[in-house]
């Protein structure tokens, strides 16, 4: 363990937190469950009696070598990332992080990726295991903390994005990866139209891509591996350099484009790989590419039936991310099919009997 | 402790006349191909765990979507149970028939549907073999990324339904990082997409949650895979030790060094003998252990590696390194690996395959607990390992005609993933549960997380018809299970009855 990790807060209140959701249940008292409470914008309000997560924090344990490392829900993600940084390792789905109180169990409960996804995995890709607090107040232990393990449901992967609603989650173990020896980011001066077509021609190609994004006449891409491909690849590429903080900027919503007040509401649009700009009534300036494409970052004013319309035409989904805005959409998730939404429902039936966990933050029924 | 299905402990079935259900499916159905005599059933009674075998009521064999559902409709409605099958090479049994059910074959739904080099996406029917992605992606340079050993054979269905993995799995990740989207049918017939094209989906993450599942909480009827670009160049070093705790500790040092390898393979010197004799790699015959290790990208990363992965090797006290001179050699010494399980097959009537995981660092604990059940029991094991990701394969060798030795390999299996277990491990990394490790399973989860598992299960099918008896055991069982190993005189779950 390192000094760091043992600097950093170090509490396990896993039975105080099991005797409160205990209670919750039998009193059917709806909890709101909140870790740096920096994520509380994204998704449906909750009404509830808070369940703060933030002091059961700390690093449990970390071997390098096993590329493991198990946390608890509350430790802050700029402590986790600094321990991991000693060791040249990280968390390979990047995650945003919107404050210093930004914790992990919040990262993994919205299941928010960032500029690598893509390429890398998502936040769900490098769970290997969790301890969740039932709607009993039972502290169980699924998955675990060795890189392959198909025994029983894959119950970790099921609550990395299910925003709480589905149980509490303690504590989270990683896989975690090497930081690459080398780096390069870059830009370019190219059309929406040309940026997207040199995109897919270069993503059939193993080349070091490990971020590639376009705003405004210009297409950003970072190169991350070994020492001599990414010299190839800058070289082969050509390009303006690129500051690598363009990345942290665009992951965490600090860029300018984030940044403008009195904006219209911030959608996100998810799409399939090499879709074609939607045929919106959308001012171009007001669209961040992100994910090569695949994650579209829009300003825009236009109803969500609309923008939802469009997305799913195109085999995606759209997601209003700041629903208290002027004008947000009331259901910040597109709404799911009829059938999906059942069994939905009858999951949470099963695992939240009284609605205690998080009630209506993803959708009303859930 | 006997696997078959044992309704005392695995839980009633509703049992119903042959005849009757014959004609009323057929009726439902009557397009659909429908195996009612023995002779039809016989080539179905068993997947890739063939030391159990059990012949199905009826088989059917649907070549359309609307058969699949019509099919799923009336067995819900007549409580009869249906068990999936893909290409049958599962290897714990999670396609074993039940004698009172009907056995779902999805091979007929064998068709690529659609390739997309600019997404980098291909969709498939369940039936597709896992190789034939990669063939079909390769015009463009693409290919499906998880291989399992039996990837010219098992199905793209199988291997969502078991979470299969492959030798590429801790660079390139298993089944469920590699797919984007299933369609699926439930028990009660109704159709849902899971997943998207897009990178991710509202709602929970089912798509996670179907993979794994062993059929358990639907039928897949379509996949989405994500195909990559295939590396640039592969490069191999096989490296010899005279001590296998030595190799061991090499896999992590390769780690520490920041290389994540496309494959790390360890063998024992039974494996080494076994795949020699039977392919002649060119692997040395005096090692205690040898240590594949695959390094692949571009080029010129990929030589820089090698050189550094040589390096910690020589440190770490291995006592040859050879580096694949040429794709012919580099293909060979994968070909002793990738034909461990057969060439073992040569050395023994039968074996046993099991399917532990453990953190690395337990390797030379579990190593040595391997050995001393192997000398205890007289049965020799053989041990193949991915040892990047900790997942182990002990060949457990035995002779089935031999009186109580099927019994006692059963016994050193459990027994060696108990140990698994003790260390932090699973009792499955990548062939699933089934039937095959439905006890065990009791020694990895307590009752409560059994219940949650059960409660999941619920959400999807309430009459407990897809596939009952696999992958979860009752409390039952693990009761009856547990009495036969209690530990510091305690009894678990003492408030449930035993048979």
């Amino acid at each position: 363990m390192t000094d760091l990790a043992i600097n950093a807060a170090d509490r396990d209140i896993s039975e105080h937190l099991c005797d409160q959701v205990r209670n919750a249940g039998e009193t059917r008292t709806p909890l709101r469950i909140a870790g740096g409470n920096t994520r509380a914008f994204y998704g449906r309000p909750v009404e509830g009696q808070p369940l703060h997560m933030a002091e059961h924090s700390g690093i449990v344990s970390y071997d390098p070598v096993e590329l493991v490392v198990t946390v608890r829900a509350g430790t802050r993600l700029s402590v986790l990332q600094a321990a991991l940084a000693e060791h040249h390792q990280m968390l390979p789905f990047e995650p945003p992080s919107f404050d210093e109180s930004s914790t992990i169990g919040g990262a993994v409960a919205t299941g928010l990726s960032g500029p690598r996804r893509p390429w890398a995995g998502a936040a769900r890709d490098f769970v290997l295991g969790t301890r969740i607090i039932t709607q009993e107040g039972k502290l169980l232990r699924f998955g675990g903390e060795v890189m392959k393990n198909v025994a029983g449901y894959d119950l970790s992967r099921l609550m990395t994005g299910a925003q709480g609603t589905l149980g509490v989650l303690a504590d989270i173990s990683f896989k975690v990866l090497p930081v690459p020896t080398a780096s390069h980011c870059l830009r370019l001066s190219l059309s929406l139209e040309e940026a997207l077509h040199k995109l897919a021609a270069l993503g059939r190609e193993p080349l070091p891509i490990t971020a590639a994004a376009w705003h405004a006449g210009e297409l950003f891409i970072r190169l991350e591996g070994g020492e001599s491909s990414v010299k190839a690849t800058r070289e082969r590429l050509d390009g303006e350099p690129l500051e690598a903080s363009f990345w942290a900027s665009l992951r965490d919503h600090t860029h300018d484009f984030f940044k403008r007040r009195d904006d219209p509401p911030l959608w996100r649009l998810s799409l399939p790989p090499n879709t074609a700009p939607l045929a919106l009534d959308i001012p171009q300036q007001d669209i961040f590419y992100d994910w090569g494409g695949s994650q579209r970052w829009v300003k825009t004013t236009l109803d969500a039936a609309t923008l939802r319309k469009a997305c799913q035409a195109a085999g995606g989904h759209a997601t209003c991310y700041t629903p208290q805005a002027q004008g947000g959409a009331a259901e910040p998730f597109t709404p799911l099919n009829s059938v999906v939404e059942k069994y939905h429902r009858r999951l949470k039936a099963e695992l939240d009997t009284h609605a205690i966990f998080n009630p209506g933050r993803l959708y009303a029924a859930l | 402790m006997n696997i078959l299905f044992d309704e005392r402990l695995d839980g009633e079935l509703v049992h119903r006349d042959k005849a009757e259900v014959l004609s009323d499916i057929q009726q439902a159905v009557p397009t659909m191909t429908l195996l009612h005599r023995e002779e039809d059933l016989r080539p179905f009674e068993c997947d890739g765990l063939a030391a159990y075998r059990v012949l199905p009521m009826l088989v059917a064999l649907p070549e359309n979507l609307e058969q699949v559902e019509a099919l799923l409709k009336r067995c819900h409605a007549l409580d009869v149970p249906v068990v999936t099958r893909g290409a049958g090479t599962g290897l714990s049994g999670g396609a074993l028939p039940l004698e009172q059910g009907v056995l779902l074959v999805m091979s007929r739904f064998n068709r690529i549907l659609s390739v997309d080099p600019d997404a980098r996406l291909a969709r498939v029917q369940p039936g597709v073999r896992n190789l034939a992605i990669s063939e079909a992606a390769a015009p463009y340079g693409l290919y499906y990324a998880p291989d399992p050993s039996s990837q010219i054979a098992c199905s793209i269905g199988g291997n969502v339904a078991e979470n299969a993995g492959g030798v590429h799995c801790l660079k390139y990740g298993l089944t469920v990082h590699n797919v984007l989207r299933v369609d699926v049918l439930t028990i009660e017939g109704e159709h849902m997409t899971l997943g998207a094209e897009s990178l991710d989906a509202p709602g929970f993450d089912l798509l996670a949650l179907m993979n794994g599942s062993e059929g358990m909480l639907g039928v897949v009827t379509e996949i989405t895979v994500k195909l990559l670009p295939k590396p640039e160049t592969a490069k191999v070093l096989m490296a010899s030790f005279n001590d296998i705790e030595k190799a061991g500790r090499a896999v992590g040092d390769i780690i520490a060094a920041g290389i994540i390898p496309g494959g790390l393979e360890m063998m024992d010197r039974l494996a080494i003998k076994a795949a020699e004799d039977f392919v002649k790699a060119g692997y040395p015959m005096d090692a205690e252990a040898i240590l594949l290790c695959e390094l692949d990208g571009v080029e010129a990363d990929v030589d820089d590696d090698c050189e550094t992965v040589r390096r910690v090797l020589e440190k770490a006290g291995a006592t040859q390194i050879q580096q694949a001179r040429d794709e012919a050699e580099r293909a060979m010494f994968w070909a002793g690996r990738k034909n461990a399980f057969p060439a073992v097959g040569r050395m023994s009537p039968d074996y046993y395959c099991m399917d532990g995981t453990i953190p690395r660092r337990e390797l030379p604990r579990v190593l040595k607990g391997i050995a001393a059940l192997s000398e205890q029991s007289g049965l020799a094991v053989a041990n193949v390992f991915h040892a990047g990701d900790g997942n182990m394969h002990p060949l457990i060798l035995f002779d089935a005609n031999k009186e109580g030795q099927l019994a006692l390999a059963e016994d050193v299996g459990g027994k060696i993933l108990e140990l698994c277990v003790e260390a932090g491990g699973s009792i499955t990394g990548e062939h699933g549960v089934g039937r095959e490790k439905i006890n065990q399973m009791c020694s990895q989860f307590q009752a409560d997380e059994i219940r949650i598992f059960h409660a999941l299960k619920a959400a999807f099918d309430a009459k407990r018809l897809l596939n009952p008896g696999k992958n979860i055991p009752t409390l039952a069982r693990c009761a009856e299970f547990g009495a036969m190993h209690v530990h510091n005189n305690e009894l678990p779950h003492p408030e449930l009855p035993r048979f």
